[in-house]
Parts: C-alpha cells; sequence; structure tokens
C-alpha cells in the first residue's frame, strides 16, 4: 500500500505508475498524483509526452504493446490495478469514466444513441428495472444538454453534429454515475464556439456530481478557464503540478515557461518562442533531466541527476534542479508589426463563388498588399479553404474576378502563365500526404527549379542547400526520404518546396494544425521572418490566437460570406459583428483580461 | 454535418440508387447475353454439321442450315435467339436433342445443391475461424493458422479436388464415394454422400480467402476507437464481439462471399469435373467438347446471369445493413477520395452537382 | 531502398528462395535431364531403380527427366500472362483514372463485365473457340486476369492522385505525363507488384488446371499439370508419378504467394508509419 496518507476526500491516488514497452523501454515513469472529488485537473503535455497513457492507465488499459508494469492506482479507495475480470469490467464506466478524443470515431457506426446508452446502462446495473433506465437516460441526456426524445434516441451517429456527438460521450460516461471521468482531448474536433459550450457542461456536470475529472490536452489555452490543477508532462514523467493560478503566473519548470512562451494567444501579440531540439522518444531518454538538452538553465548536474518531483512550496511540486521562483514577467512588450505592408495591391479578389453541391462562397471580395500577412479566419464549412484553393488555382468550378499585380489572373493554374505561377504557393494543412513519399527532399526541391528557371546541376544543388537554411533544416536533409522526417520537418519542407519558387504570395491551409505548439511556434516564427523579406502571406485558420501572432489584417468567414474584415487589432480588440464577437469571446486565452 | 439528415423522407433514398443498381445490373446482362453469343458464333465449327455428321450431303446441310436460320445476319440471329431465350426457350442441345432449358434444368439444381452446400460450410467456418483467430491476434494458434491458410490458398483448387479423389480411392477409404456419378433415378436428396467430397475440395480452396478477409476485418474492428472505447465503458467482452465488432466485420465480408460465389461458380466446373458430377460445370466441359453451341450458349448465359445476380445482392446488402448508406438521402457506394475534392482532370465542362458524397 | 527493406523481411527471403529454388528446376531442368522427356527409357510404371530415381510414368518414360523438363512451360506461361496482364491492366487502368468521365466509366464498365465471366470459364471458352498454342493460352489467361488489374490500378492511382503532392505539382504545371510517371506511378507500383505475385499463384494454378482438363500443352511434351492427368490411373503402383508434379506446382504457388503476401506486409508497415 501507498505510504501516503489518504485524504477522505480523495478520489484518486495514483503514486510510481510505470507503463512500458516491450524491452523495458518505459513510456511512463514515477507518476504520482491525487485529484479530490469534484476536482478538475489538466494534464498538458505535447504528442509522445505519455499523457493519454497516464489517461487510459487510470482505467488499466494500455495500447497494443504496451504494458503497466509497476505503480499504484486507488480510485475512491479500490486498487485498480489488482482488478481482473468481471470485478475490472465493472470498474471501467462504473468507477471511472473516459471520454475519448475523437467522437466521430468513438461511437459505433451500426448502433443507434439509444442503444448505446440503455446498453451501458444494463451493462451495469442488469437488475434496473425498464423504466428506472429510461428515466436515468433522459435525465442524463438533459444534463449534458441533448434532447431526450424517443426520435433522437433513435438516430445513428453520423446524424448528429460533432458537437453532439461529443455531448453524448459526455452522457455515456455520465450515466453511470462515476467517481472519476478521464477526459482525452475532448474538443480537439471541435469548433472554439462548440467547445466552449462542451467545456461549460463538463464544468457543471463535475461540480455538480462532485465528480473529479482529469482533463488531458496539448494546448494549456484551452483549459485556463475549466481547472483547478495542472499537471504538467514531458517524456513520461510528470515535470510540474501546480494550481491554476500560479501555474500561469509563476511556472516553475524551465519546460513550462517554454510551451507558454509558445502559445500564441488571442489576447495580445507576444513573440512566439519555440523549443529547440526535440522531446526524446521512449527508449532515447539522456541520463539525468530528460529536458537538459533544450533547457538554456541547464547545469553540470542536470546531465547526471534526473530530479523527481518535490513541493516547491505548498501545492506547487515541480522536477527540476534549478527552478523559476520569479514570477513571470507580463510580457507588456506589444511586438509592432514586422513591416509596414508595401504600398499597392498584390492580389485582388472581387465577387467570388465557388459552389460544389451547394455553394460555399458567396461574393467573396478581399486584397491583399505586397509583404503584408491576411488572416482567413472560419470555422469549419465556413469556406476558408475552398476560398484559399481558388487563389492558388487548385479550386473548381469559381466564378468571379482574379487580378493579381493589376493583371486578370486564371482560376486554375494550369492556364496561368508559368511566369506568374511561380509567384503564387501554397502550403498544405496535412504536412504527411504533401510530400511524394518516393522522393528524397532533394528531388521534390529541385523539380520546381528545373521547371521554372531551367536550373539544374550544381546551381540547383546549391540553391536547394540555401532553400533548407532558409527554413532551418540542416543541408543533410536533401538526402533524405519524407518518412524518415517527423511532422514539423515536413512542414519546413513544404514550406521550402515554395520558397524555392521564389513567391511572392505564399498560400497556407491551417499548415500548423496538425503540429505540436512548440513546432507551430517555430513555424510561425520562420513565416513572420519570410513576410519581413516581402513575402506576402495569405494565412488560413481557425485558431484567433495564430492570427494575434501572425497576421496583419484579419478577414472572418461565416458560411462562405465575409462578415468582418480590419486590421486584427481592431477585429479581435473590438469585434463588431455577432459573429466575429462570440468566436473572440469563445476563443480560449492565456491571460484573462490582458 | 447538416443536422436535418435524420428526416426520413417518404421513399428512402437507398431506393433510388437500388433502382439505378438494378438497371445497370440489367445493362450488364444484356452485354453479356451479346457477347456470349458473338463469341460462340465466332466458334470454328457449323451445328448443321455436327447434327448431321462429316458424311452428310453438302444439299442437306444447306437445307438444315436454312431451318435452323444461320443463313440470315448474325443480327437477326441473335434477336431471334434472344426473344427465344426471354421466353425460356435457349434452343435444342445438338448433341442429345433435348431442349438445352430442360437439360440445364436439372444440371443446375445438381450444381445449385453443390454451391449451397459449399456456402453452409464455408460461412459459418470461415466467421468462427476468422473470428477467433482475431480474438487471439498474433498468439501461436494465429500465427499457425495463418500459415496453414496461406498454404491452403496458394494450393491450386483441382489440386486439392485431385487429392481428395486419390485419397478416397485408396483401399480402406471406401466408405465415401470418391467420384460423384449420380443416379438420374433417385432425386439428390438420397444421395448425399455424393455431395461430400466436392463440396469439402470447393470449401477448402474457398476457406482461406474469407477466413483471412474476416479475420482482417474483425482486427480493424476491435482496433477501432468505438470499441476501445466501449471496452472503457465497461460493456461485456461478449457483447464487445457479438454487438460492437461483429456486425461492422460482416459488411466487407459480404462483399467477401459474393467474390467467393463467383470465384466459386468457375471453381466448380473443375470440381465437378474431376468428381464427374453432374452440375453446370460438366455440361459445359461436354458441351465444349461437342460443340454443341446451344448448350454452351446457355450454360454461359446462366453463369453470367447468376453472377450478375450475386453482385446486385451483395449491394443491396450492404448498403442496407450500413446504416450511414441506409440513412443517407443519397447512396453513392463509390468514394471519390479522402476530401471529396474531385482531381483536377476531373474538373471544368461537367456540372459539378451530380456529384455529391455523403461523406 | 525499398528493395532492401523487404528482403530485410523473413516471409519475404523464405519465399524468395522457395520461388527461385523452383525457377531453378524448371529452367536448367532440361539440360540436367538424363533422358528425352518423350523417351520411352522402362516399363510402365516402372518403380525407383538405380537408374531412375523416380521410377517411370505411363508409358515408361523416366520420370525424373520428365519432371525436370515439364516446368518450363509453365513457368513461362505463368510469367507471360501475369506480365501481360499487368502490362494491359496496369495501363487501360491508368488511363481509366486519368481520362474524363466517359472513357472512365467505359473502362470500368467492361473491367466490370468481363468479371462476370468466371475466369476459368472465359479461359476455356476461348481456348476451344480458337485452339491450344501455348502464345493463345498465354493470352486468354492474361485477358482473364486484365480486368482485376484494371480495377486495381485504377483505384490506387484515384487513391493517390487526390493526395496533396498531386496536387502541389499540378499546381506548378507539370505536365500530366510528368505527373503520371514521377508522382502516381511509383506510388502504386507495390500494389501492383502483390497483385503480380497473386496472379503467378492464381496462374500456376489454371495453366496446370487447363493441361489436367486437357486443355492446356499438347501430349506427348512434358508439362506438370498434364503429367498429374496422365498418371492418374496408376497411383496405386507409381504414387510418385502423380505427388511430385503436384509437389512441384503447390511449392511454386507457395513460394510466390508468401513472397507477394510478405511484400504486401512489409509495405504496409512501412505506410503505417505515416499516419
Amino acid at each position: 500500500m501507498t505510504a501516503a496518507v489518504k485524504i477522505a476526500s480523495d478520489v484518486l491516488q495514483v503514486s510510481d505508475l510505470r507503463v512500458e514497452l516491450a524491452g523495458q523501454v518505459d513510456v511512463l515513469a514515477d507518476v504520482s498524483f491525487s485529484l479530490a472529488a469534484g476536482e478538475i485537473v489538466g494534464l498538458v503535455g505535447e504528442s509522445g509526452s505519455g499523457k493519454t497513457t497516464l489517461a487510459t492507465a487510470l482505467l488499466r488499459h494500455a495500447r497494443q504493446g504496451a504494458r503497466i508494469t509497476g505503480g499504484h492506482i486507488a480510485v475512491a479507495g479500490q486498487a485498480v490495478l489488482e482488478l481482473e475480470g468481471e470485478a475490472l469490467r465493472l470498474a471501467r464506466g462504473g468507477l471511472v469514466g473516459y471520454v475519448a478524443q475523437d467522437p466521430a470515431t468513438a461511437l459505433n457506426p451500426a448502433l443507434r444513441i439509444g442503444a448505446l446508452l440503455r446498453e451501458t446502462v444494463l451493462a451495469h446495473l442488469p437488475k434496473l428495472p425498464g423504466d428506472a433506465v429510461q428515466q436515468r437516460i433522459q435525465e442524463t441526456l438533459v444534463d449534458v444538454g441533448l434532447p431526450d426524445d424517443a426520435a433522437f434516441l433513435r438516430r445513428f451517429p453520423h446524424q448528429l453534429s460533432g458537437g453532439q456527438q461529443q455531448r453524448v460521450m459526455l452522457a455515456l460516461a455520465f450515466v453511470l454515475r462515476p467517481r472519476l471521468i478521464v477526459l482525452d482531448e475532448p474538443t480537439t474536433a471541435l469548433d472554439v464556439s462548440t467547445q466552449a459550450h462542451v467545456l461549460d457542461t463538463l464544468k457543471r456536470l463535475c461540480r455538480g456530481h462532485g465528480v473529479a475529472a482529469l482533463y488531458v490536452t496539448h494546448d494549456l489555452a484551452v483549459v485556463r478557464d475549466l481547472v483547478d490543477r495542472v499537471m504538467v508532462m514531458y517524456a513520461g514523467r510528470l515535470v510540474e503540478v501546480t494550481g491554476r493560478e500560479r501555474l500561469f503566473s509563476a511556472p516553475a519548470h524551465p519546460y513550462t515557461r517554454a510551451l507558454l512562451a509558445a502559445i500564441p494567444d488571442i489576447a495580445r501579440r507576444q513573440p512566439l518562442q519555440a523549443i529547440a531540439g526535440h522531446a526524446p522518444a521512449p527508449g532515447q531518454r539522456p541520463a539525468g533531466c530528460a529536458f537538459a538538452p533544450r533547457c538554456a538553465r541547464r547545469r553540470a548536474e542536470c546531465a547526471v541527476i534526473e530530479p523527481s518531483l518535490s513541493a516547491l512550496d505548498a501545492g506547487h511540486q515541480v522536477a527540476c534542479l534549478v527552478p523559476h521562483r520569479e514570477v513571470l514577467p507580463r510580457g507588456d512588450v506589444a511586438v509592432e508589426s514586422v513591416t509596414a505592408p508595401g504600398e499597392g495591391v498584390l492580389l485582388e479578389v472581387q465577387g467570388l463563388d465557388v459552389a460544389y453541391d451547394r455553394q460555399v462562397l458567396f461574393d467573396v471580395s478581399l486584397q491583399v498588399a505586397p509583404g503584408e500577412c491576411l488572416a482567413l479566419v472560419g470555422e469549419s464549412g465556413s469556406g476558408k479553404t475552398s476560398l484559399a484553393r481558388a487563389i492558388a488555382g487548385l479550386g473548381e468550378n469559381v466564378q468571379g474576378q482574379l487580378r493579381y499585380g493589376g493583371e486578370p489572373l486564371a482560376f486554375s493554374a494550369r492556364q496561368r502563365d508559368a511566369r506568374l505561377r511561380h509567384q503564387i504557393q501554397y502550403v498544405f494543412q496535412n504536412p504527411y500526404r504533401a510530400l511524394n513519399p518516393c522522393q528524397t527532399i532533394a528531388q521534390t526541391l529541385s523539380a520546381p527549379l528545373a521547371h521554372f528557371f531551367g536550373v539544374r546541376g550544381d546551381e540547383a544543388h546549391r540553391r536547394v542547400e540555401a532553400v533548407l537554411a532558409r527554413v532551418s533544416l540542416p543541408a543533410r536533409v536533401a538526402g533524405l526520404y519524407p518518412q524518415s522526417l517527423s511532422g514539423g520537418e515536413r512542414q519546413r519542407v513544404a514550406i521550402a518546396r515554395a520558397l524555392i519558387c521564389e513567391p511572392r504570395l505564399l498560400v497556407c491551409d491551417e499548415i500548423t494544425s496538425a503540429l505540436d505548439v512548440s513546432v507551430q511556434a517555430s513555424i510561425l516564427a520562420l513565416l513572420r521572418g519570410l513576410q519581413g523579406e516581402g513575402l506576402a502571406v495569405l494565412f488560413v485558420t481557425h485558431d484567433l490566437g495564430v492570427v494575434r501572432a501572425i497576421a496583419d489584417r484579419v478577414l472572418v468567414l461565416r458560411r462562405g460570406r465575409v462578415v468582418e474584415e480590419g486590421s486584427v487589432e481592431q477585429v479581435l480588440g473590438w469585434p463588431v459583428d455577432d459573429y466575429t464577437r462570440t468566436l473572440v469571446a469563445h476563443s480560449p486565452r492565456l491571460h484573462l483580461g490582458g | 454535418m447538416p443536422d436535418h439528415a435524420h428526416r426520413s423522407p417518404r421513399t428512402p433514398a437507398w431506393l433510388a440508387w437500388f433502382i439505378g443498381r438494378l438497371g445497370y445490373g440489367l445493362l450488364t446482362a444484356w452485354v453479356i447475353s451479346l457477347v456470349v453469343f458473338i463469341a460462340t458464333q465466332a466458334l470454328p465449327s457449323d451445328p448443321a454439321r455436327v447434327i448431321l455428321g462429316p458424311d452428310a450431303p453438302l444439299q442437306s446441310i444447306l437445307t438444315l442450315q436454312q431451318q435452323l436460320g444461320l443463313d440470315q445476319p448474325i443480327l437477326v440471329q441473335y434477336l431471334r435467339w434472344m426473344g427465344a431465350a426471354l421466353r425460356g426457350d435457349l434452343g435444342i442441345s445438338l448433341d442429345s436433342q433435348v431442349p438445352v432449358a430442360q437439360l440445364l434444368f436439372g444440371r443446375l439444381g445438381h450444381t445449385l445443391a453443390l454451391l449451397a452446400g459449399v456456402l453452409a460450410l464455408v460461412v459459418p467456418l470461415a466467421l468462427t475461424l476468422g473470428v477467433s483467430l482475431a480474438l487471439r491476434r498474433d498468439r501461436p494458434l494465429d500465427r499457425w493458422g495463418l500459415s496453414a491458410l496461406i498454404l491452403l490458398k496458394a494450393t491450386p483448387s483441382f489440386l486439392l479436388a485431385v487429392g481428395l479423389v486419390l485419397l478416397f480411392s485408396m483401399p480402406g477409404m471406401g466408405w465415401l464415394p470418391a467420384v460423384s456419378i449420380l443416379d438420374p433415378q433417385l432425386p439428390l436428396w438420397r444421395q448425399l454422400p455424393s455431395l461430400v467430397l466436392p463440396v469439402v475440395a470447393l470449401s477448402l480452396s474457398a476457406l482461406p480467402y474469407l477466413t483471412r478477409m474476416v479475420r482482417a476485418s474483425m482486427i480493424e474492428a476491435l482496433e477501432s476507437d468505438y470499441v476501445v472505447a466501449a471496452r472503457l465503458r465497461g460493456i461485456p467482452e461478449r457483447l464487445i464481439v457479438w454487438r460492437h465488432t461483429l456486425p461492422n466485420a460482416l459488411t466487407p465480408a459480404i462483399q467477401g462471399v459474393a467474390l467467393t460465389l463467383r470465384t466459386l461458380v468457375g471453381g466448380a466446373l473443375l470440381a465437378e469435373v474431376i468428381f464427374s458430377y453432374p452440375g453446370i460445370g460438366t455440361a459445359l466441359n461436354a458441351a465444349i467438347q461437342m460443340r454443341d453451341l446451344p448448350m454452351i450458349q446457355g450454360v454461359v448465359l446462366v453463369i453470367t446471369l447468376a453472377v450478375v445476380l450475386i453482385n446486385l445482392l451483395a449491394d443491396l446488402l450492404t448498403v442496407l445493413l450500413t446504416p450511414k448508406l441506409r440513412t443517407a438521402r443519397r447512396v453513392k457506394m463509390i468514394r471519390r477520395n479522402r476530401r471529396g475534392i474531385r482531381p483536377w482532370w476531373r474538373r471544368a465542362r461537367s456540372t459539378p452537382a451530380q456529384e455529391a458524397t455523403h461523406d | 531502398m525499398t528493395d532492401a527493406r523487404w528482403l530485410a523481411d523473413p516471409q519475404v527471403r523464405r519465399g524468395a528462395v522457395i520461388t527461385s529454388w523452383v525457377v531453378l528446376v524448371a529452367v536448367l531442368g532440361p539440360w540436367l535431364a538424363p533422358h528425352a522427356p518423350t523417351a520411352m527409357v522402362g516399363p510402365v510404371y516402372g518403380p525407383p531403380t538405380a537408374g531412375a530415381p523416380l521410377g517411370h510414368d505411363f508409358l515408361g518414360h523416366d520420370l525424373l527427366s520428365r519432371l525436370l523438363s515439364g516446368g518450363v512451360s509453365v513457368l513461362w506461361m505463368s510469367v507471360a500472362a501475369a506480365t501481360l496482364a499487368l502490362l494491359v491492366g496496369g495501363s487501360l487502368g491508368l488511363l481509366a483514372g486519368f481520362s474524363r468521365r466517359r472513357l472512365d466509366q467505359a473502362i470500368s464498365w467492361a473491367a466490370d463485365v468481363s468479371l462476370a465471366f468466371p475466369d476459368l470459364i472465359l479461359v476455356l471458352l476461348i481456348v476451344s473457340m480458337l485452339g491450344r498454342a501455348p502464345w493463345l493460352i498465354v493470352l486468354t489467361v492474361a485477358i482473364a486476369f486484365t480486368p482485376g488489374v484494371i480495377r486495381l490500378a485504377r483505384g490506387s492511382a484515384v487513391a493517390v492522385a487526390g493526395q496533396e503532392f498531386v496536387e502541389a505539382a499540378q499546381m506548378m504545371g507539370y505536365s500530366r505525363w510528368r505527373i503520371l510517371f514521377n508522382e502516381i506511378l511509383p506510388n502504386i507500383l507495390t500494389p501492383l507488384l502483390v497483385h503480380f505475385g497473386n496472379m503467378l499463384t492464381w496462374a500456376v494454378g489454371m495453366l496446370s488446371g487447363l493441361s489436367f482438363l486437357g486443355y492446356g500443352v499438347a501430349p506427348p511434351a512434358a508439362d506438370w499439370g498434364l503429367m498429374i492427368n496422365e498418371n492418374q490411373a496408376g497411383l496405386l503402383v507409381q504414387p510418385l508419378a502423380v505427388l511430385a508434379p503436384a509437389l512441384l506446382i503447390a511449392v511454386f504457388a507457395y513460394g510466390t504467394n508468401i513472397l507477394a503476401e510478405g511484400i504486401g506486409r512489409v509495405s504496409a508497415r512501412i505506410g503505417e508509419k505515416q499516419p
């Protein structure tokens, strides 16, 4: 049993939890923490940090290939790791609820909502009479903000919106009245306003039912208003555990500080700082502190001694030999625009309509000046990607007018003059599909050189190296295939492919949405630098924080129409349109009132 | 995601899809009949000579050709044949002078009995095996099972059949008839032992594909997010397998069964010949050797129509068993690509509205 | 680079070894055979002796000599049929994937229609119609396999063409041929290769089946499928005469099969790394 004194109100006690892959490689080690009833705790980490592994370990589940090899987990006094068979089944769901990341895949497509809920109740309370089951289901549906009529219960998951699907997941967890609920990035797939509503519901439910919640996320800003405490995870270890206010005002671990500095904030423009280097993969942890190689404060002993999580002061634990003790300086340095946008108009769009099955863009007009960064903002289905594709010459069924440098521009890239074509480049959202897996990076990059400029041989080689240096990649990358690169590196190569064409306008379609925040920060910094060199950027995004970090002007799209347009300060600071207002109000922010 | 998608219209959308699919099937069947007719007419043989024998005088051959309508243009011949075929008259067998339809009817029954036996054996077996291998993924049983299946898959099906015939013609193995020569006087159900070996041979060759398909789709379903979520909700394992996994794994299996049936129709020919089983395959083999044209046309027509029908049924079942397709406002089984954006070479010219996807 | 990764897989190596072993027997066999395959040198169904380690067959040919000479026909015909189907079907499939809707529908539909004819029946019909010359048999087997290749090639090409790197190439304004050969073709080679392996397996089965039915290679030439048919009657006296050719056919089919499966599995594993 654990040495820790059990506090009556502690719903969850975890001590020395360890999860291994084959070959005693640990993905998670020395994890100890506790949760009180009704408390919501955020678990924050980047991809590969082990946060999802920790979340499912609380239900004694490990993904294929991984094993829980040590430690102790007690939920409401029950030792979860010692449970087997029927007792374990009843604990899952009954004692600990789980809400998965993507509701679209976590709901069985072949089962109706009512069947799912009924089955879940009956699996745990087989003796409950039918009308009691029905009553309980309806209560829960009302609780999570869903209709409770028979027609709704007869729907299949694909007939619900994303927000409704995630509420169904919440209902499936809460209908059993568990003591603890584990949520694995439940709102990543949702739009900001839907996300805000789901988070509100979650908070109300946890407080109302006295349920403890562990909320796993990669984005600190999302949990800003939700959680009581935050645990930060890095390379399979908890590195900092503290109250919410303390975490945002006086983070002690260098990694936490770096993470905070990398997150774009809607409230104010701050210089985003990327974290140099990579997080170590499982099995490649360096001796000593795992963060030391990337840490600016490291000392000689950091490479030798592995710091354990210990109390800095009351309610604040940190795993660092030289923790920050001072309050985080309020970065009031408002960053000025890098460049004053150039004179004139580079690209002009007038009265653009796009229709597939139905019309997705209505009479959209915009202008981009040379060297300017214009952000296109909208939720999913707003038509922002269709607009970007139309400008890049990838759109179909486009009507209206495009003018580039004063001259009319064809809608299809193929029909554009080659001398113009290389000036407008496009970077795709998904870096994993943007590069041909059968070509080396050098081949991918030198093809446009030969195509547009007739440059081959040594000169091409030199230019490829130069462009790789421009996107901060080492020259040896040229000989590699895409599959040996990480997502962030691939996105850099994709940007390099655009840059090598010597563009004047770069269209970026959600290019950071598949990346971790620290990688996103470095990509945004790169774009910012390029813009300083005179490149105009059209940046498509759903994240207003990113808009604040990078854009000069912003254009808000809603259901295919422009609802607001103006400078970033103006639109984000004093939005005029109702829709923009709700968007701004619901966007997660790091600094309250800042 | 449109919220009004659940509103059910008076006629379900899949009905419109099905009518279109049915038309497509009929068109295919018609083209097949055309191909069969023209191809068999091209056979370098003269039915009149086949009937009258090699020594018949030229005059009587010419007369017979006229009687058979062989001197008319091929299109007229086709229309006449087609019209008769629609009435169920497939002509007279040149070899036995019996109407083809009558001959085929009996043979077809035998082949259908054979295929039914194979399906009754293979489908439950493949499901059980596939599911149990999937549930024991990467354990010794799974690995050995897979190796055995690959071995079975690689062995040409006629070798399996020949092996069985040889095995049961050994002394002391007389408890099952090695060849399946049926007594035409007795009904088939009283001669069931004769069916055993052909059924086993065909089942063995059909088993690997179907089993591996069930196993793969079971594994995919077992690893899906919704199964993990159901496990973590404390749903009993029994329900996870039977309610959450199997129904989703079965949909691809329907197409698998259809494909198996299609290959079986061909494979049955070899097996029937090897076991001397009086089915449609032996009939075709004999007809080809005798150059019995109406018989060949009849058999091939029946087989291809059966394949068209099988495909149609499989597609219909797939749509009806997949809620997302069944409830869609517009059913379209072929997906364009992941993001529903048409490749560039398909663009322009055509109107966009026809290409709706539901995903 | 991909070849090295494939060979790292034990199953691929095993398949390659088995396949090349049978290929060696079949190709070098005619030179190693002690007797001509049609020379009657011993008693009918004679048992193994010192001079004839496998005995004699139904006409008194030396079984070993016939076995060594009887592989070439199966081998070259199945390779030729599968290659032909791959080339024709691959080109038609790519053409379908890359043409405007009309032509695509026409090709896909033609493939659908011909899929309604079961392979073997199609082959039987054509062979019985036009004769049993080896090149004709190869041609008909290839015709029977082509619709499957068309479907596969078209499907994979359209799937690859929807990926962003192809759109990027299109935006750069590269020519269609260049996009086809540089961006798309290399990415659909693996599924086509796996299918090629499977076709080899089927072709071996189908060709030996045809020989067995009497529509294949004409006697007295030596052919593994034909040998099974010829020697059936003497099974109890001289089982080797049936079992040996059957075994060789099965081993060759097995080798090509696990080779194809191994390659498919390895590339699926490589593909998994990219979400």
